[in-house]
């Protein structure tokens, strides 16, 4: 199983030019300029309220942009959105998976909303359950899901229909670190076995460091920087770690920003994976 | 047009499979319409003060309570749906490239199959309280019908109205706020003949007061339609496609 390829395979998965947002007065996201390979996994750091989410909103086509632009494997998100959705995954920092529903339940639901022929669907879930290491599970109810299934339940979901571009909004958040590590191994594998391009937002420097090929951190809706982790590290003198790159250019490591809905979703998500 | 009943009937499925795998929010919403046909219907047709033609009060009120009973889950919809948004499920379904307008329709229907239960309890009432029921085939098809089609214009308002309060708190308030004077200002438990004027022309501008003309003439025996089937099905199909493309509209702005 490879990921989709897209129409006219642009040089970048994921290319913004000067994208930008804003809500009333506030400038969420500012001229933003992205360029993320393929094949890789790209990590987007900042605080809270750094404009992270919105820009994998604007990026997933939920929220539309103020201005600028932006195309997704090689498809403008504001003039063929449907062909945008149709070649991405996506994992929301929210917990998605529905409670009341079965594992199998829930991948038939994507299945058949992103038009999985029927003959496609039941091999398509199962080597997604198989993958993630849930076909026992396939039959349980969500609801009585650990943190780490329920979140790989998800992102069985998000590649059900073998995307070329995995779109995660902080995937570990509230995961202990046996789950965490899953999550990161799977991810892995969904790069090197599938081809898949992962674009992920998170707060854990160690998920940075360990998980991601390259990192750009936002700050203030911008990007202050791009590279390796390794050379994020090098250039802030030696020993330094990725906590002391975070602090350099993401405007401190005590931060006050973030709204009071961000801060509630994310202890709501963290609670909910227990 | 496969696709989209595909991905309508997919939504409707899985709002069907929770709420048969959890049936307490039937159960619950079965207990209001048997109070108001077991205790206001009974008492009032006592009273004898309400003068209904050739119909008992109480056959002259299961029309009216089948449709407030509809009107009650539709327009509490919203509330699943707010949940569902905070849950981060409506970005999912967002994502996908099911369209909006078959995501949208999805969730009518399931409202629509939601107000037949409704229906099946009403009837099994009114049979037991002698009611004469229509129990005619072509009269039981217009039944589901009118029930599908109400259900799923007030569950669509009622999306409307989660995308723009987006509030659990907010939308409580707004729900409450309009369900009793839509009931109240409608001709389900007096006829439109004793209103006062002014709350005619509203009655005349109330979508309720369709659904409950097409039922009383649907639901009892010697029940009579005043505006005909023709006209309540054009209001009821006018007012549901125009709630459908604003609901498609505003539905995507419920995950910004």
């Amino acid at each position: 199983m490879k990921a989709t390829q897209t129409n006219n395979l642009p040089k970048f998965a994921i290319s913004t030019s000067k994208l930008t947002r804003q809500f009333g007065t506030l400038t969420a996201v500012d001229h933003i300029e992205l360029r993320v390979p393929y094949k890789e996994i790209y990590g987007l750091l900042g605080s809270n309220g750094a404009g992270k989410s919105t820009l994998i909103k604007m990026l997933t086509t939920l929220l539309p942009p103020t201005s600028g632009s932006a195309e997704v494997g090689g498809f403008d998100i504001i003039k063929a959105p449907a062909e945008v959705r149709r070649h991405i995954g996506y994992v929301s920092q929210l917990l998605s998976a529905d409670g009341a529903l079965t594992g199998y339940e829930n991948l038939l639901l994507s299945a058949k909303l992103y038009g999985l022929k029927k003959a496609e669907r039941t091999v398509q879930i199962r080597d997604a359950l198989d993958f993630m290491g849930l076909a026992e599970s396939a039959k349980k109810l969500v609801k009585t899901y650990s943190g780490g299934m329920v979140r790989r339940l998800e992102l069985a979901q998000a590649m059900l229909h073998k995307p070329a571009i995995l779109f995660l909004d902080e995937p570990t958040i509230g995961l202990d670190p046996i789950a965490r590590h899953m999550v990161w191994d799977r991810l892995q594998d969904l790069k090197h076995k599938y081809g898949m391009t992962v674009l992920i937002t998170t707060h854990d420097m160690e998920e940075a460091e360990t998980l991601c090929d390259q990192l750009a951190i936002l700050h203030s809706g911008r990007i202050n920087i791009v590279g390796k982790p390794s050379e994020l590290c090098a250039g802030l003198g030696a020993n330094s770690t990725m906590d002391d790159v975070f602090a350099h250019y993401a405007g401190g490591l005590i931060n006050e920003a973030g709204s009071y809905k961000e801060i509630g979703q994310t202890r709501l998500t963290a609670h909910r994976l227990g | 047009m496969k696709r989209f009943i595909l991905e309508s009937s997919t939504v409707a499925e899985v709002e069907l499979i929770k709420l048969f795998r959890d049936p307490t929010e039937l159960i619950a919403r079965a207990i209001q319409p048997i109070l108001w046909l077991l205790m206001f219907g009974q008492v009032l047709a006592q009273v004898r003060g309400i003068h209904t033609g050739h119909i008992s009060y109480l056959a002259f009120i299961t029309p009216g309570i089948l449709a407030q009973s509809i009107l009650f889950t539709g327009i509490f919809y919203g509330i699943a749906i707010i949940w569902e948004r905070d849950l981060g499920i409506v970005q999912k379904l967002l994502v996908s490239p099911a369209r909006r307008s078959s995501l949208v329709f999805g969730k009518a229907i399931a409202a629509g199959v939601r107000g037949i239960m409704q229906a099946i309890v009403i009837y099994l009432l009114a049979l037991a309280l002698q009611v004469s029921i229509r129990l005619e085939p072509l009269a039981i098809i217009g039944m589901l019908c009118s029930v599908m089609l109400g259900s799923g214009i007030f569950a669509t308002f009622s999306l409307i109205i989660a995308c723009i309060v987006k509030t659990r708190e907010r939308f409580m308030g707004v729900g409450q706020l309009l369900t009793m004077p839509m009931f109240f200002a409608s001709n389900a438990i007096y006829p439109l003949e004793l209103m006062p004027n002014w709350l005619r022309v509203v009655a005349l501008v109330n979508p309720l007061t369709y659904l409950i003309d097409a039922l009383r003439g649907l639901v009892t025996t010697g029940g009579e339609t005043i505006y005909g089937y023709s006209m309540d099905f054009a209001v009821l199909f006018g007012v549901f496609f125009v709630l459908l493309f604003v609901a498609v509209k505003l539905y995507p702005t419920l995950a910004e």
